[in-house]
């Protein structure tokens, strides 16, 4: 028995191993560009490691117990009358809620962080609308633009609303996504954290273009951000 | 002259009186396809009539109003014109016009040709495989429309179809693979296998069960024909969020209506469900003793009676607003948007449940007979169903974490979502820990069980990730979902389908598949499925949003590749049905228990008899006590011999 511990532990490694590396060596996450997303990238490795130790636990039991106990087709016994093991059966409610209630508590805690809006926020007004989207900022000037551009290390407050159907503003980069929605207004915040250029993608279903209605956002200095702000009110 | 009160029988009652078959009368006026062809357009002409008269009678202009006389002539009286014309409702009009009912008739029951498939047959057996080969069907056109749009998307820009059509399949692939595969092909596995499980010689009502399966086809017909309405099929996801709903051509009322007779069909069949589990458990057979599918569909029926209509009443208020001018989703009106994606996911919540739970009791089913030994922690598997019964009412709203919903809503719904991991978790290690020790028998049905348990880890902890509010605002629309939701309905629902069609196929047919043909659709299916879906998380986090014909070229190669996989997936398919048809033909003879399986259709002849006990078993012991000396789940043939040796036994 102490030597089938061994080698299912073995087995398990084995994989946990691989799956790791598979989590590890793909660059699963596009590069982080504002506060939000790394903030949202620590949770996401919480959850894969998890995720790997569970996987590698169940797949191990999987693979060892078919490679041990298999058997050919004409065997007619029976296996042992195992019935149930209050101890495992309390470890394995236990465990994984311990996990989930960790998980919960960290999501609940970046959520607000995210959520946080701080008085000197940039305003952004964001109107989707079949198929563009249209920026403004209200506070700087009566203008609109096509292209989002955002000051770094400043956090940008969005305003969002749509004209026509329900679309969704997303910023692969920035890890933050929000519909925008006929009737109500939503808001997400984004401080972006590099400059740069990043596709700002409508990520819900909304028509015949919804796959062409993308968009760019280019982060700059904040020097920057005020000589365009003048160009545009000019 | 004799003053005893004759029985009724037929003679005394001309209506009764069955012109030849084969008669011109018979074929036209006797219940049966023709009859339903020509009632069903006797339906659509009526409904027609009535529109023009009524609007002609208002003065409306003009007369004809292509949207409405389909609503109300094709999806409403045509469909009823056709299950009355192949006999749907005969004995309940007989019953309700006061002419006389055979109560004792079981002209519908059985099948001894092909040609009893095609009717309207009461018997549960039947029924079961009515709907299996429907919803094969099924699966075969939305997989093909998958093929199609994978096509389309092997790489960036448009090449074959247009954008409408493109959002078209992608909707419909959708609908036909919820609403008339694995929804329907659970409650086809279950039709055939409970009431045997539960030692019953039918469903509780045979008549009803002959009428839920067909509005199945009612509603797949409808789904398919919404490419052939003006403006092409519904484009707004299966999901079908109002306001873009609303602005979508003709097809989307095809979807509306479609959902309301797919869901009658699965509120009927949940009833019968219930009632029969319920009511027509054999002597003995006490709740602790079912075997978990009857547990599983114990619950799922709970789960499908409770929240279909919700669904039925989103998409009806998507037709009002379309075609009655209502408020209810337009912003204009006073309308609320958000309304409708919480009603629609106060149902495809806990759908994602209906489709889910019916596979895990398969799964326990074959896992514990081929593992010969019983199910780890029988009671904590029933009552974690429980668990996921009551928890998936409480979670709908994850599904609009990026929606603009009220924020106070997200923790809790964070919350619920993830405490679902704790009663699925305990069903995984439940059945991991039936492996262990066991002696196992690596069948097709079994390879499909542990395909399921390994592809549904994974996609129950992708499950995780989206639970996790900051993760899924991140993640949500994009081909992160499309990965997970395919790992957890086709690594996961389809994987048990395929295991309990497996399964059950020689109880059904009476012959037995190819194992070999089994084994090479098994593992051809596993690693083109996790060739397919698996890169699908990269590209979605990456960045490809769903629901898109046009992408960035950066993810050409992966979809390139995604498809390719997508290919040869739908290429193992052909296997499978290969396998099925000519084992169905000529496959070697079955036993009738070639599994050892301790519950009780396995001891009964295959396929059962027609009314599946000749005598009724008497339920003795728990349903998976494999290596319990002298144990047994029911006692089947109480004749004196059997009951001598019996005494001997314990002697």
């Amino acid at each position: 028995m102490r030597k089938g511990i061994v080698q299912l532990v073995a087995i398990g490694v084995v994989i946990g191993v691989i799956t790791a590396l598979v989590a590890v060596l793909f660059q699963w996450l596009p590069a982080s560009a504002s506060e939000e997303f790394d903030r949202i990238q620590a949770i996401y490795w919480f959850a894969t490691w998890m995720s790997v130790v569970i996987f590698s636990i169940v797949a191990a039991v999987v693979v060892y117990s078919v490679w041990k106990w298999r058997v050919p087709p004409d065997d007619d016994a029976e296996g042992p009358p195992i019935h149930g093991h209050t101890g495992l059966e309390i470890a394995w409610t236990a465990v994984p809620a311990i996990l989930v209630i960790a998980l919960g508590i960290v999501s609940a805690v970046v959520m607000s962080e995210n959520g946080q809006a701080r008085d000197d926020a940039l305003q952004v007004r964001a109107t989707g609308q079949q198929f563009a989207w249209k920026f403004e900022y209200p506070e700087l000037g009566e203008f609109s633009t096509g292209e989002l551009v955002l000051p770094v290390d400043q956090q940008a407050r969005f305003t969002m609303e749509a004209v026509d159907v329900i679309h969704s503003f997303w910023v692969p980069n920035f890890g933050q996504k929000m519909d925008a929605v006929p009737g109500i207004e939503t808001t997400i915040n984004v401080t972006p954290t590099e400059t740069g250029e990043f596709a700002v993608v409508c990520a819900e279903l909304c028509g015949l273009g919804h796959a062409t209605m993308r968009a760019k956002a280019r982060v700059v200095t904040q020097a920057e951000f005020d000589a365009w702000i003048e160009e545009q009110d000019a | 002259m004799t003053a005893t009160h004759p029985e009724p029988n037929v003679r005394e009652y001309p209506e009764h009186f069955e012109p030849p078959r084969g008669s011109a009368h018979r074929t036209l006026l006797g219940a049966g396809l023709v009859r339903g062809a020509w009632m069903a357009l006797a339906g659509f002409g009526l409904g027609a009539l009535l529109v023009m008269a009524l609007r002609a009678w208002w003065g409306w202009d003009p007369v004809w109003d292509t949207e409405i006389i389909l609503v109300v002539g094709a999806m409403v009286l045509a469909p009823i014109g056709f299950l009355a014309g192949i006999g749907a409702f005969d004995y309940w009009l007989h019953y309700i016009s006061g002419r006389p009912t055979r109560p004792e008739d079981h002209s519908g029951h059985g099948a001894t040709s092909w040609h009893d498939y095609f009717r309207v047959n009461t018997d549960h057996k039947v029924i079961g495989i009515q709907y299996l080969v429907t919803t094969f069907v099924f699966f075969t056109i939305g997989g093909l429309m998958a093929m199609f749009f994978r096509a389309e998307l092997a790489e960036p820009g448009l090449q074959f179809v247009d954008s409408q059509t493109y959002n078209g399949l992608v909707s419909v692939h959708a609908t036909l693979m919820i609403f008339l595969f694995i929804i329907p092909a659970f409650a086809g596995l279950a039709n055939f296998a409970v009431p045997l499980m539960l030692g019953a010689p039918d469903m509780a009502f045979p008549r009803l069960n002959a009428l839920s399966f067909w509005l199945l086809p009612i509603a797949g017909i409808m789904f398919v024909a919404s490419f052939l309405a003006p403006g092409g099929a519904f484009g707004a996801g299966w999901t079908g969020y109002a306001p873009l709903a609303e602005g979508q051509p003709m097809g989307q009322t095809f979807f509306n209506m479609g959902v309301q007779w797919a869901g009658a069909s699965s509120i009927m069949t949940a009833l019968n469900f219930l009632v029969t589990i319920i009511t027509m458990r054999a002597p003995g057979m006490t709740f602790w003793r079912m075997p978990l599918l009857v547990w599983a569909n114990f619950t799922t029926s709970l789960l499908v009676v409770l929240a279909t209509p919700f669904i039925a009443g989103s998409q009806f208020f998507v037709m009002f607003d379309r075609i009655m001018h209502t408020d209810f989703f337009t912003p204009e009106g006073g309308g609320y948007v958000l309304g409708y994606q919480h009603i629609f996911w106060f149902y495809s919540h806990p759908a994602v449940y209906i489709m889910m739970l019916p596979g895990f009791g398969i799964v326990s089913e074959v896992i514990s007979s081929m593992s010969r030994k019983p199910i780890f922690g029988y009671r904590l598997m029933a009552l974690s169903l429980l668990g996921i019964l009551v928890l998936g009412f409480s979670v709908w709203a994850h599904h609009m974490f990026v929606a603009g919903m009220a924020d106070w809503l997200r923790v809790p719904m964070m919350i619920t979502t993830l405490l679902i991991a704790i009663p699925t978790g305990i069903k995984v290690f439940s059945w991991v820990a039936t492996l262990w020790r066991g002696r196992i028998h690596l069948t097709t049905p079994m390879l499909f069980a542990l395909g399921f348990v390994t592809m549904f880890v994974i996609g129950g902890l992708s499950g995780i990730y989206l639970g996790s509010v900051p993760i899924d605002i991140a993640a949500s629309d994009t081909y992160f979902i499309v990965a997970h939701i395919h790992y957890v309905l086709f690594g996961g629902s389809v994987f048990t389908i395929y295991a309990g069609v497996y399964y059950w196929f020689p109880k059904m047919t009476g012959r037995m598949y190819s194992e070999t043909l089994g084994k090479w659709h098994f593992w051809l299916t596993f690693v083109s499925f996790n060739a397919t879906f698996f890169p699908m998380h990269y590209v979605g986090l990456r960045g490809m949003p769903r629901r898109v014909f046009d992408y960035d070229s950066a993810f050409g190669n992966l979809n390139l590749f995604i498809s390719i996989a997508s290919f040869v997936l739908g290429a193992s398919f052909i296997l499978f049905v290969y396998n099925m048809v000519t084992s169905w033909q000529r496959g070697p003879i079955a036993e009738s228990n070639p599994w050892h399986a301790r519950t009780l259709e396995w001891q009964v002849t295959s396929p059962p008899p027609i009314f599946n006990f000749d005598e009724i078993p008497q339920v003795v012991g728990g349903p998976y006590e494999y290596g319990v000396p002298g144990a047994r789940h029911a006692v089947l043939t109480p004749s004196k011999e059997k009951a001598e040796e019996k005494e001997e036994v314990h002697a």
